[in-house]
């Protein structure tokens, strides 16, 4: 590999933006091409569904053996309130690879003993995106799960600037009218506040914490693996 | 310490920078129980200090010396490991497994 390609490699990944190395097995050419390129390229389908899948592997093209590397940023998982289906949402992010961190100010609630081995933040949303954890981007989902809008908006707002692939907010659809109706006065277009998935969660009829909690990684799943819906990982 | 692909591609660059001869492997196909999976990487240096795994330290011996020989000729190669190939018996996987590795100069 020439040291360019690498080096352009290492600083996509430290941007936390994507990119695909494509090598020809055959007679070891390659070339870097980053996420913002792959609508423009030859290969842009192939290209597209790789990083969709997030996995690099080996396609034969015009009876060339051609390997796709595969660079993404690691998926986060921000959860906006230390509460009961939190607690059961964590483990399971965490078991789908999916690096979690909790953020609630109140102290009651974001409790190390509640959240044991999860990176809890016992501050408000905007001063914990200020201060200990690393800005939103595209490769983040975030969920706001307090019911409490002085929480759970500020969190939502940040989500929406940054571009989140997976924004959710629970409470019924009255509690979402009422929050529909302060984004609007906020400022955000009907396709903005679109993209919030309210009431949270796929409807498979979940009622325990747990329930809830598959039903909102089976969204998150669904918005990072669909092809073309929305940013990838 | 554990490395990840991405601290391995990191120090391919700083090794590479720091003047020292580098090739990268990179796992391209892998077949039945691999302990590695496709996309895993480990970068060695031209006096065989190396990086990661791509095997799980199976074949990383047999890898290292390809590494050293792409140095050497600065041409990048395919090589296959695994029970159905004729080095099992020297340098196999014991899992039976098998993969492929692709071991290039970084130039």
């Amino acid at each position: 590999m020439k040291l360019d390609s690498l080096t352009i490699l290492n600083a996509e990944r430290a941007a936390r933006r994507a990119a695909i190395l494509v090598t020809d097995l055959d007679d070891g050419a390659q070339r870097v091409v980053r996420e913002a390129e792959i609508a423009a390229d030859p290969l842009a389908d192939i290209l597209a569904k790789r990083l969709a899948s997030g996995k690099s592997g080996l396609i034969e093209l015009d009876g060339r053996q051609v390997f796709f590397t595969v660079q993404a940023p690691p998926v986060r998982l921000v959860v906006i309130g230390a509460v009961h289906i939190s607690q059961a949402l964590c483990p399971m992010a965490a078991a789908l690879g999916l690096s979690v961190a909790v953020i609630d100010p109140r102290t009651a609630f974001a409790t190390p003993e509640r959240f044991p081995d999860i990176d809890l933040v016992a501050e408000w949303p905007d001063d914990a995106f200020a201060t200990r954890l690393a800005p939103l981007d595209r490769y983040c989902a975030v969920a706001a799960l307090t019911h409490d809008p002085k929480i759970d908006d500020p969190a939502l707002i940040a989500a929406l600037h940054a571009g989140c692939f997976y924004v959710g907010a629970l409470g019924s659809k009255k509690t979402h009218a009422a929050r529909v109706a302060r984004l609007e006065q906020a400022g955000f277009s009907e396709a903005e506040i679109g993209r919030i998935a309210a009431p949270i969660g796929l409807n498979i009829g979940a009622i325990s914490p747990a329930e809830i909690a598959v039903s909102i990684l089976a969204q998150i799943v669904a918005a990072q693996r669909a092809p073309r819906s929305g940013p990838v990982a | 310490m554990l490395s990840t692909d991405n601290d391995i591609l990191s120090a391919a660059e700083s090794w590479r920078r720091d003047g020292r001869t580098v090739a990268l492997a990179t796992v391209i196909e892998t077949w039945g129980s691999a302990p590695r999976p496709v996309g895993s990487h480990l970068v060695v240096d031209g006096d065989g200090n190396f990086l990661g795994s791509v095997s799980g330290g199976c074949v990383e011996g047999a890898v290292i010396t390809e590494g050293l020989d792409a140095i050497a000729d600065g041409r990048p190669r395919v090589v296959e490991f695994g029970v159905a190939d004729e080095t099992a018996w020297r340098v196999g996987l014991s899992c039976g497994g098998r993969i492929r590795v692709f071991v290039e100069p970084v130039t």
